[in-house]
């Protein structure tokens, strides 16, 4: 029985080391939940939600998520945050419907919920900030190629496979803006499948078709990455520009080679930042969700919502040598 | 070899029951609850309140029906990996009946009929083919969930009328869930089967002794095929109960649940080598499961320390009883 006198007191000592720092009850408390913990790409969005909170004031970040990425676990994240009775639930989600109930059921005890990133169907939120749009996109490329050649000059796309329905969608957008870039001529898209060495393959025939290349638009993360690597085996370095969208933590050696001069993506400080002031802004205003509505998002502008509730946040963000130290660390 | 004498008076017990009570895995692990208890309270002004508690509720119930049948598992030597993986298949089964519109009991017996029909096939692979179960459900793990896999890929089914939600978001009366209702019934039942039937005893005996219990006339296979039926239907029952929690199915659906199951098993002084360990035990350790990963989520405390910590009361659990009968020699 000595054991379990022992047991009780250790556990009550712990229990008051605990119990001093009772919640601030004045804070306006902000969850923001992630699809699992321990994932640079959610810290530095958790490092732009504190921004904000400094920004507000009498806010308080709540960084919380599973230890995997499942949406059981996110569950009962979100029902400790329900007990909690917290002001306004972010949530990154893993799955898109089997989070919903327990949304809704935060809903109806009065708690605010958005999604960002990646999103929840409509009837288990408030709205959904999405880190950028297909047209903001597509503009996005072709303009990161135009500004390194004032001349104009060949281009040409690499993209994954024929059926990548985001590619796709991002090429339409760029073809689209086209006319904006006077003197840029797309000469050819071709298909790397989103496989290293297929991409490296087209990549290296797109410089061997067309001698006078300029740049490689590689809107993949896979493409973009194996391009630059065959510019640089080719021994084009400065002479054809590799772009696109990529991560920094990849793309941090074809910046370096300058095979690479600038590429996009999102930025997830920026996300994160966003995130937490419409989450603000929703539960302790009163800001009136629907199609067509400008919420505003402190220094990130407003947002503007569509008829399913979602708005793009932003441009990508332009990763150059400028900032590329900063970023190759998060994601 | 000295004969045993005749007639001689053989103890139903070797010890009387209050002894062995105080002395027990169950009233260590009681206390344990009892003092997270105590300790979440203090640490959160959050956490007595019923409503909060009934949601908590489900952070065990539906590994606790599988716990139960698993517990049976391993006191009879074997073991089942393939539980959360049987959870996705019946799921996947469920989605797809969906689609042609059956209803909801058609939808709960399919769940179940999908959970007994692993169980089954788990079972005819050991007793049968006479594998090792714990190889056996490793693959089985991958090709259930594989199928839901090439059935769904990155899909996923929704649409589940209302009245199955009942399973997984209901209430039987005030804060008291459908599911702690099922979690309460099958506690009973697998208490009396395990603790006061015939069929109890033989799983206790095949665990110490497979042998023996053969030459003792306890048909050991079958047995064991039952065991692996009863732990298919519950993974079953767990789908149903999930799936409605949920309200869609994707493939991914109670991806590493496995582990946890057996957690709450050990934890709840099972023998891992079988032969012995009880319902109760349990019982109480799905209620510590609770209650921990509850309490730490109210501290906001991240997922990976409460891992950490589960870990540790898993060893610390095992090793006190041992620590303490070295201490006494």
């Amino acid at each position: 029985m000595r054991i379990l006198k022992t047991l009780i007191s250790g556990a009550a000592m712990a229990a008051a080391l605990v119990a001093s720092p009772a919640m601030a009850q004045d804070n306006v408390r902000i969850a923001l939940v992630v699809k699992a913990l321990g994932i640079g790409f959610f810290e530095a969005a958790n490092k732009g939600a504190e921004e904000a909170a400094a920004e507000l004031g009498n806010v308080e970040i709540i960084y919380t998520g599973p230890t995997d990425t499942t949406a059981e676990g996110q569950i009962e994240v979100i029902n400790s945050l329900i007990a909690q009775n917290v002001d306004a639930i972010a949530i990154s989600a893993n799955d898109t419907d089997a989070l919903v109930p327990a949304l809704k059921k935060a809903m109806d005890r009065g708690i605010t919920v958005i999604s960002w990133d990646s999103g929840v169907a409509p009837e288990g939120r408030q709205l959904h900030l999405n880190p950028s749009s297909n047209p903001l996109i597509g503009n996005m490329i072709v303009k990161l190629a135009a500004d390194h050649l004032p001349e104009g000059g060949d281009v040409a796309v690499l993209s994954a496979t024929t059926t990548s329905t985001n590619q796709n969608t991002w090429i339409e957008e760029m073809t689209k803006v086209l006319p904006d870039y006077p003197g840029i001529n797309v000469v050819s898209t071709v298909y790397g499948d989103d496989l290293a060495d297929k991409s490296y393959r087209e990549a290296t025939g797109l410089m061997q078709t067309y001698p006078d290349l300029k740049a490689i638009i590689a809107p993949t993360s896979v493409g973009i990455v194996a391009a630059a690597q065959a510019v640089v085996d080719a021994g084009k370095v400065g002479q054809v520009n590799v772009t696109g969208l990529g991560l920094p933590s990849e793309m941090a050696g074809a910046i370096e080679s300058g095979a690479s001069q600038s590429f996009a993506i999102w930025n997830p400080i920026d996300l994160g930042y966003s995130a937490a002031m419409l989450a603000y802004e929703l539960s302790q205003n009163d800001v009136t969700v629907e199609p067509g509505a400008e919420i505003p998002m402190g220094r990130m502008g407003s947002l503007t919502l569509d008829d399913n509730n979602e708005g793009a946040m932003a441009d990508p963000f332009v990763y150059d040598a400028s900032n590329i130290e900063e970023f190759k660390s998060i994601f | 070899m000295t004969a045993t004498p005749l007639g001689r008076h053989l103890p139903d017990r070797l010890t009387t029951r209050t002894n062995r009570l105080i002395r027990s895995w169950e009233l260590l692990l009681l206390a344990i609850a009892v003092a997270i208890f105590i300790f979440n309270a203090m640490a959160s002004p959050y956490f007595l309140n019923v409503w909060n508690l009934s949601d908590a509720t489900f952070n065990f119930t539906e590994k606790a029906m599988i716990a139960f049948a698993m517990a049976l598992l391993i006191v009879a030597g074997e073991i089942d990996l393939s539980v959360a993986a049987i959870i996705a298949l019946a799921s996947t089964a469920m989605g797809w009946a969906l689609q042609f519109g059956v209803g909801t009991p058609g939808l709960v017996g399919i769940g179940l009929g999908t959970g007994l029909l692993c169980g089954a096939f788990n079972g005819i692979l050991v007793t049968r083919l006479g594998l090792p179960s714990i190889v056996v459900t490793i693959g089985t793990m991958s090709l259930f969930r594989g199928i839901s896999y090439i059935v769904l890929g990155d899909q996923a089914y929704r649409g589940y009328p209302d009245s199955f939600a009942w399973f997984g978001q209901g209430y039987i009366w005030w804060v008291f869930t459908v599911e702690i209702a099922i979690f309460s019934m099958l506690a009973v039942a697998f208490g009396i089967l395990l603790h006061r039937t015939n069929f109890g005893r033989a799983v206790y005996a095949i665990g110490n002794n497979p042998t023996a219990a053969l030459f003792s006339g306890i048909r050991v296979t079958r047995v064991k095929f039952i065991l692996f039926l009863l732990t298919g239907l519950m993974s079953g029952l767990a789908a149903v109960c999930l799936t409605s929690r949920l309200g869609s199915t994707r493939p991914s659906i109670g991806l590493g649940m496995e582990l946890e199951v057996v957690t709450m098993v050990v934890l709840g002084g099972v023998n891992i080598l079988g032969g012995s360990g009880t319902i109760p035990g349990v019982v109480i350790a799905a209620f510590v499961m609770g209650l921990v990963t509850f309490g730490l989520g109210l501290l906001n405390v991240p997922g990976i320390v409460m891992s950490i910590f589960i870990g540790a009361l898993l060893i610390g659990v095992i090793a006190l009883p041992r620590l303490f009968a070295m201490v006494r020699k």
